[in-house]
């Protein structure tokens, strides 16, 4: 006799295994990526040196260079890889549209743009500033749905839209970088170019925080977020409360990427890679949540390592995450083209 | 109509700027030249990017109109589908590494940047099933510039001097143009445009379809070869000396096709007077604005383009458009 219940409870075993090892690999790599750097850069360190320095001997040599410059790039990098990867994944997976992680439908540049206007124009920077980029994102975000319309079309018309909107958004942008006073564009541009140079110990708990209380959050309305992607109808059904779900995990995901962004920058193409790479390799899609953070984490801490010992020039992480990003958008792209016209 | 407005933009743009003169003496200094006053000399200074905007408001008004006709896509834009962002990646290219400082060398480079980017960016949007629609295109076009920018900052970054030169190759800007410039750009301009009123009828048959404009005796590839030539070109050789100048091909063959007809043979010449008003409009308020200094033309075009974008995306009805 065929018996379905077993066999269903088989394929969620083994899902739920692949899903296991998919997360331990990633926290190896993690782990792996991290000691490098901390370990490696214009000095090298042992891995001894480097535990003296953070817990036995602080006021060694070697300690200023460990946990004033690598420890808050380590901690804010990763927290902020994370960050980015599970806003871009729940992005896709609410619009149900790989392309429409924020930074390509615009939402970044709406941040950003409140951002420089507070740093700019009013002259308040901090937290402040943060919270103006998390109301403007939501506005954007508003925006291109009331413009999108309903019904068919809609994906199509809200990428579009955001394509637009990122133009005018930047175009501002750039016209207040050139009015602003030079003394405050320093500010300003660590919310346009993603990069982890000026990051400092007092940017841990902001970013700390919010990455728990709103990943929380998130993780909790995940389980509901997958039964959406069978379907509106379906979920209402199945008794989610589909709108609420869908409102907190947006707001929660800008929450999130708008207080990394103020402490790093928005490293380019982290949010839009990281959820279809998790999908990928766990090859079922379901509960990639956690396995996208993972992923953005390791794809900044590989990319900070490249942008600091690879080239002569020291590129920002963000360029190099930018170019890694555009080869794959144009491979989505191909694929999505190849199998119809579904974008 | 629009003839009054250029000429009343033209005059502003002479007029206005950081220092601001009365329209009435512009009119005196323009016909008694030889005067050597403070205000003489800004006018000097101002008369050549006043041409320069002209030819390449023109130059861009018809790309756009020629692009739009090709693709039959209402939201083609040399800035839409990434190629001013292509020629401009040439010209850093050739500034950068190539040590090629010449006007017409730039437009060569430019002119094949351009010409690449666009075969690229159409050969991904049409690859597979539905051809190219306006989402795939302005998607490709996206993500091709996108990279292409990456590259253009890699390229600049390192070294302070050539990122402090070209910073205006990423906004766009008329306000480095000489007479040297309008010289080597006003015969490319003269000939893209004379070739895309020629086209036009014909652009016009093959709106009605392949099929239909074969039947009317019109050699398609040839005359979708010869605009998208035509189109490059014109694209080209603006970015070489302006840089990338966004959304004005998009707006002027919109407005047009609104007010007017879907004919080309109206589109193409009224977007070149448009697209000259428009740009030359734009540097002035670009110049009003950002007193004491100045914002580059594309910053203001952008703001004013994107919405149009927009409001063109959100009134369409059909999927892929």
């Amino acid at each position: 006799m065929y018996n379905t219940e077993s066999t269903l409870k088989k394929i969620y075993r083994k899902s739920y295994h692949r899903n296991l090892i998919c997360t331990l690999t990633l926290l190896f790599v993690i782990t792996v990526l991290g000691i490098l750097m901390m370990t490696i850069g214009n000095t090298n360190y042992s891995i001894s040196q480097v535990v003296k320095a953070l817990f036995i001997d602080q006021s060694s040599k070697a300690s200023y260079t460990i946990i004033s410059l690598r420890l808050p790039r380590l901690i804010v990098g990763g927290l902020a890889g994370f960050s980015f990867g599970i806003a871009g994944y729940t992005f896709q997976s609410l619009l149900r549209n790989p392309l429409a992680s924020p930074d390509i439908i615009g939402i970044t540049s709406g941040s950003s743009a409140a951002a420089v206007f507070c740093i700019l124009i009013i002259g308040v920077s901090g937290a402040l500033a943060s919270f103006f980029s998390v109301i403007a994102g939501l506005a954007v975000t508003a925006i291109i749905f009331l413009l999108s319309g309903k019904g068919n079309g809609f994906g199509t018309k809200m990428i579009l839209i955001g394509i637009g909107m990122q133009a005018v958004l930047n175009a501002l942008i750039s016209w207040m970088l050139l009015v602003g006073s030079e003394y405050d564009v320093g500010t300003a541009l660590r919310w346009l170019r993603g990069s982890l140079n000026s990051v400092t110990l007092s940017d841990i708990p902001a970013v700390a925080i919010t990455t728990v209380m709103c990943g929380g959050l998130m993780f909790v309305c995940n389980r509901y977020l997958r039964i959406m992607q069978l379907g509106d109808e379906f979920a209402s059904t199945l008794g989610s409360p589909i709108n609420l779900v869908r409102i907190c995990c947006m707001v929660c995901a800008l929450v999130l990427s708008a207080v990394a962004t103020s402490a790093t920058g928005p490293i380019a193409s982290i949010a839009f890679l990281s959820g279809p790479i998790a999908v990928g390799i766990t090859r079922n899609g379901k509960n990639a949540m956690l396995i996208s953070g993972l992923v953005g984490t390791a794809l900044v801490y590989a990319a900070e390592l490249a942008s600091k010992n690879l080239f002569s020039t020291k590129y920002p992480v963000g360029v190099i995450t930018g170019i890694l990003g555009a080869p794959y958008l144009l491979f989505l792209l191909l694929r999505l083209n190849r199998k119809g016209d579904k974008i | 109509m629009e003839i009054v407005i250029v000429v009343v933009a033209l005059l502003s743009s002479v007029a206005y700027g950081s220092k601001s003169i009365p329209f009435g003496d512009v009119l005196g200094y323009l016909f008694n030249s030889g005067s050597d006053s403070f205000e003489a000399a800004v006018i000097a200074a101002r008369i050549p990017r006043t041409v320069f905007g002209v030819l390449a408001g023109s130059a861009l008004g018809v790309s756009g109109a020629l692009m739009q006709a090709i693709t039959r896509n209402p939201v083609a834009d040399p800035s839409i589908l990434g190629v001013n962002t292509g020629a401009s990646l040439m010209v850093v290219i050739g500034i950068a590494y190539l040590n090629i400082s010449s006007g017409l060398g730039l437009i060569g480079l430019s002119f094949v940047g351009a010409i690449l980017t666009a075969l690229f960016v159409y050969g991904i949007a049409s690859y597979g099933f539905g051809g190219a629609n306006s989402l795939k295109l302005a998607l490709s076009g996206a993500a091709v510039s996108t990279a292409l920018g990456a590259l253009v900052n890699t390229i600049m970054l390192p070294d302070s001097q050539v990122m402090k030169e070209f910073r205006f190759w990423q906004i766009g800007s008329i306000g480095g143009a000489t007479c040297d410039d309008i010289r080597l750009v006003l015969p490319f301009v003269i000939i893209g445009i004379i070739m895309a009123l020629i086209l036009a009828s014909s652009l016009n048959a093959m709106a009605l379809g392949d099929e239909m404009a074969v039947s009317l005796g019109v050699n398609v590839g040839l005359v979708r070869a010869l605009s998208a030539l035509a189109g490059v070109m014109l694209c080209a050789v603006v970015t070489a000396i302006a840089g990338p100048v966004g959304f004005v091909g998009l707006m002027l063959p919109h407005l047009v096709r609104q007010l007017l007809d879907n004919d080309m043979r109206l589109i193409i010449p009224f977007s070149a007077v448009g697209g000259a008003g428009l740009l030359v409009i734009s540097d002035v308020i670009g110049r009003v604005l950002g007193r004491p200094g100045e914002l580059e033309v594309g910053i203001i075009t952008a703001i004013l383009g994107a919405p149009i974008f927009i409001w063109i995306v959100a009134r369409s009805k059909a999927k892929g458009m």
